[in-house]
């Protein structure tokens, strides 16, 4: 472990440009997913389209994507961006079907209630539905964001900065050590945000925590198993 | 419906949504950009890149650190990958200078060329470098390709030379990287320089590195490209291949550079040190790299300059 | 867009077709590497998943285990398994079977898990075994599940079998690693669509054994309700 205090500096560097493109993907793949999963729900129809689009730009193996990128999107060839639009492609597509259950798993009830109250389409959306929907959102987004860490590392393949440098390096010079460092701080890394996650989930849907309480209660007096 | 929750909760996110923009705004402003990902540097900062294999490493960091140490401002961009990936990156400006051998590059650019000696590679090199482009002054260091067999596998078939492959009866597998199968000292050379043609490729991305040299130890294949200023070659005992026929050309250390970027002060900084840099400094450089010291190449760059008392 | 003309020129030349290197030869290594990747993954994850969703154990661990698992990069541990275990197939199957463990157990866990509990207690109620509640009524319900979490493990397998080809192992990853250091984007893009190809065909055949296993009450109910729920509807037995 002398080598990880050696080279501590080199070490932090990538860490922090291994963060800088994990994170947009992750937030991208958020953002960008609510219409689809909305539309995808709304629809019978739109489901199946974009579920199917979403099932097929996962299925594209990352590291010929990531090398078809500067081709389609015309950028320099190890312009971080092409890493980063790659991910957030694939983000996309996870979070399509998780969004998409997220909206089904709210009680049609509650959304009529709401509806039959006054609230606007728009207006139910942001204060009703996304909020409901949030739990599973989260726990996709968790998967997301595991997996969109992870994958940055292949990067390195191609050139751009990224913890996976370690692998490369380690193996070039028969050096496993280096190559569990590695390892190590890309598995902290995705730790860190999964962490980052949760707490924004406690944050932002209070309710959440105060929902787990009573129905430990409740079972445990009706004495089910 | 309840508007105080709404607006705390998205207060909440706003704060969050600070925070991380703040260490995300934070990291990439920080001095350790120096060796960041940013999609273009400052004009008048010099991107040094790499090669996917070790030494190119060491000798880039060296560039950087040289330069660094005489106030140029230097990035890096390292593992880029081959040749061909890199003089792209070269091209379309992600970087501006990577440190190259003489041989291979002329070949890269022109097949047919005939210059083999190291003058003559030079000469020829710098004509056909293209324009916006061009060579500094190369080192004495060289690093060459080389076939290796194991000792077994020579005593065992009289092998010693690229020559006594020609006629041997058994099939022979070369372990190398996977562009040897169209590089002019790969297999295409070796049918057309020696003659010998029931050599096959076994692909291992790891430019003559541990699982090249492991594969070539346990037979799997029975010759392996490996660098000549490897330690593997000492340290296992092989053979490596004469080459009468100089199907491996003279491959001196030399900077690539775009032109813009070659100032006077970057050619007098980058020639002050391929001077110093001699073949016994690879070899040593790589030793400490690869071998049981694992010294990382930043830090053997900086030792190096220090020792030859350069700047 | 011309790029991908030219990945269709390549596979339809027909000298890829033939030898070592050839498609079928290298579609086939693919498909062998990935059966036996996911075929080992699930004799080790699916009864270790049906078991503790049978009795409702490790809910607290089996999801951040999965997690973690997930969370190792493909990448480091081929590199490192190569360099202590040497070259060869074993140590990328490894490193993909690690990778394929997480969603089979997920799925499986989740897929018994989520049958409902009154309907467990009224198989218990009749009087069968553990055995026979397990085999009789949460494993054909949850079969769909199950067989999801396989599915997505495929998937990623046929998908990640192309990184393992930075060693000297078969498959269409090799069009990958060898195209790369060349810039032969042809033969790069060609192998990608193959890979693609592959993994919806996959993605296919599993879809409809997915379909297929849900017992016939289940189907007759899930079609007599409106509601189009998601995946995560309980199943109920009629």
């Amino acid at each position: 472990m002398n080598w990880v205090w050696t080279n501590f500096g080199l070490i932090w560097e990538l860490t922090l440009d291994h963060v800088v493109l994990s994170a947009p993907p992750i937030i991208a793949g958020l953002i960008l997913s609510l219409p689809f999963g909305w539309l995808a729900n709304r629809f019978r129809l739109s489901r199946g389209i974009l579920l199917g689009i979403a099932g097929l730009l996962y299925a594209i193996p990352s590291l010929p994507f990531l090398v078809a990128v500067p081709t389609l999107l015309g950028t320099k060839i190890l312009n971080p961006v092409n890493l980063v639009v790659a991910l957030t492609v694939y983000a996309v597509a996870l979070m399509v079907r998780t969004t998409a259950d997220g909206f089904a798993s709210v009680e049609p009830d509650v959304t009529k209630s709401a509806t039959a109250i006054g609230y606007s389409r728009w207006w139910r959306f942001w204060s009703v539905e996304l909020p409901l929907a949030g739990p599973v959102l989260l726990a996709g987004l968790r998967v997301v964001s595991v997996s969109t860490v992870s994958l940055v590392t292949i990067g390195s393949i191609v050139g751009v900065n990224t913890l996976g440098y370690f692998f490369l390096n380690g193996l070039q010079r028969n050096f496993p050590t280096e190559i569990v460092v590695g390892i190590v701080a890309t598995v902290l890394v995705a730790l860190v945000f999964d962490a980052v996650l949760v707490l924004a989930g406690r944050v932002l849907m209070p309710w959440t925590a105060v929902e787990r309480a009573p129905r430990r209660g409740a079972a445990s007096i009706m004495g089910s198993s | 419906m309840m508007p105080k929750n709404t607006s705390s909760r998205v207060g909440a996110l706003i704060t969050l949504g600070t925070v991380v923009v703040g260490l995300v705004g934070c990291s990439s402003g920080s001095p350790l950009s120096s060796s960041g990902n940013g999609a273009s540097a400052p004009s008048g900062t010099i991107t040094v890149g790499s090669a996917g294999f070790a030494e190119s490493e060491i000798i880039a960091q060296v560039y950087a650190h040289a330069l660094a140490i005489n106030n140029i401002e230097v990035s890096k961009r390292l593992t880029i990958g081959q040749r061909d990936v890199y003089l792209a990156a070269l091209k379309d400006g992600s970087i501006d200078l990577i440190p190259e051998y003489s041989g291979n590059l002329l070949q890269y650019y022109n097949a047919n060329s005939t210059a083999k000696s190291g003058p003559d590679v030079m000469a020829a090199l710098k004509n056909v470098v293209p324009s916006g482009f061009e060579v500094l002054d190369q080192a004495p260091a060289e690093d060459k390709d080389s076939y290796n067999v194991t000792a077994e596998f020579s005593a065992a078939y009289g092998v010693r030379s690229l020559a006594d492959l020609a006629s041997l009866t058994i099939p022979v597998t070369v372990g190398a990287n996977p562009e040897f199968a169209q590089r002019p000292y790969g297999i295409p050379g070796l049918k057309g320089t020696y003659g010998v043609s029931n050599v096959v490729l076994a692909p291992v991305s790891d430019s003559g590195g541990p699982l090249t040299v492991k594969a070539l130890r346990e037979g799997s294949v029975q010759m392996a490209d490996i660098f000549t200023t490897s330690p593997a070659i000492h340290d296992n005992n092989f053979v490596t291949l004469a080459d009468p026929q100089n199907l491996i050309i003279a491959q001196n250390v030399v900077p690539l550079i775009n032109s813009a970027k070659a100032s006077s002060k970057v050619k007098a900084v980058l020639n002050a040190v391929s001077a110093a840099l001699t073949t016994e400094d690879l070899v040593a450089l790589n030793g400490k790299n690869q071998g049981d010291e694992k010294i990382e190449s930043g830090i053997l760059a900086k030792e190096w300059l220090a020792q030859k008392h350069l700047f | 867009m011309s790029e991908i003309l030219l990945a269709l020129g390549w596979i339809a030349n027909p000298v890829n077709w033939v030898g070592v290197a050839g498609i079928p030869n290298r579609v086939g290594e693919h498909l062998s590497y990935s059966s036996v990747t996911v075929l080992i993954a699930a004799v080790i994850a699916m009864p270790l998943g049906v078991v503790l969703g049978h009795t409702r154990r490790g809910k607290f661990w089996v999801v951040p285990v999965a997690g973690a698992l997930r969370a190792l990069p493909t990448l480091g541990l081929v590199t490192l398994l190569a360099l202590l275990l040497g070259i060869g197939i074993v140590p990328p199957l490894i490193a993909l079977i690690v990778l394929a463990i997480p969603p089979v157990l997920a799925g499986a866990y989740s897929g018994i898990e989520s049958v409902d509990r009154h309907t467990v207690d009224a198989a218990r109620s009749l009087g069968m075994t553990e055995w026979q509640v397990l085999t009789r009524v949460e494993l054909p319900l949850g079969l769909p599940l199950v067989i999801g979490g396989v599915r997505s493990a495929a998937l990623q397998v046929i998908a990640t079998w192309t990184i393992a080809a930075i060693l000297p192992v078969g498959g269409l990853g090799r069009y990958i690693f060898d195209g790369l250091p060349v810039q032969n984007y042809a033969e790069m893009l060609a192998g990608s669509m193959l890979v693609i190809v592959l993994a919806l065909v996959a993605d296919g055949v599993f879809a409809l054994v997915q379909k297929g296993v849900i017992p016939r009450g289940v189907v007759a109910r899930q079609s007599a309700s409106s509601s189009d729920g998601g995946t995560r509807r309980r199943l109920h037995a009629d």
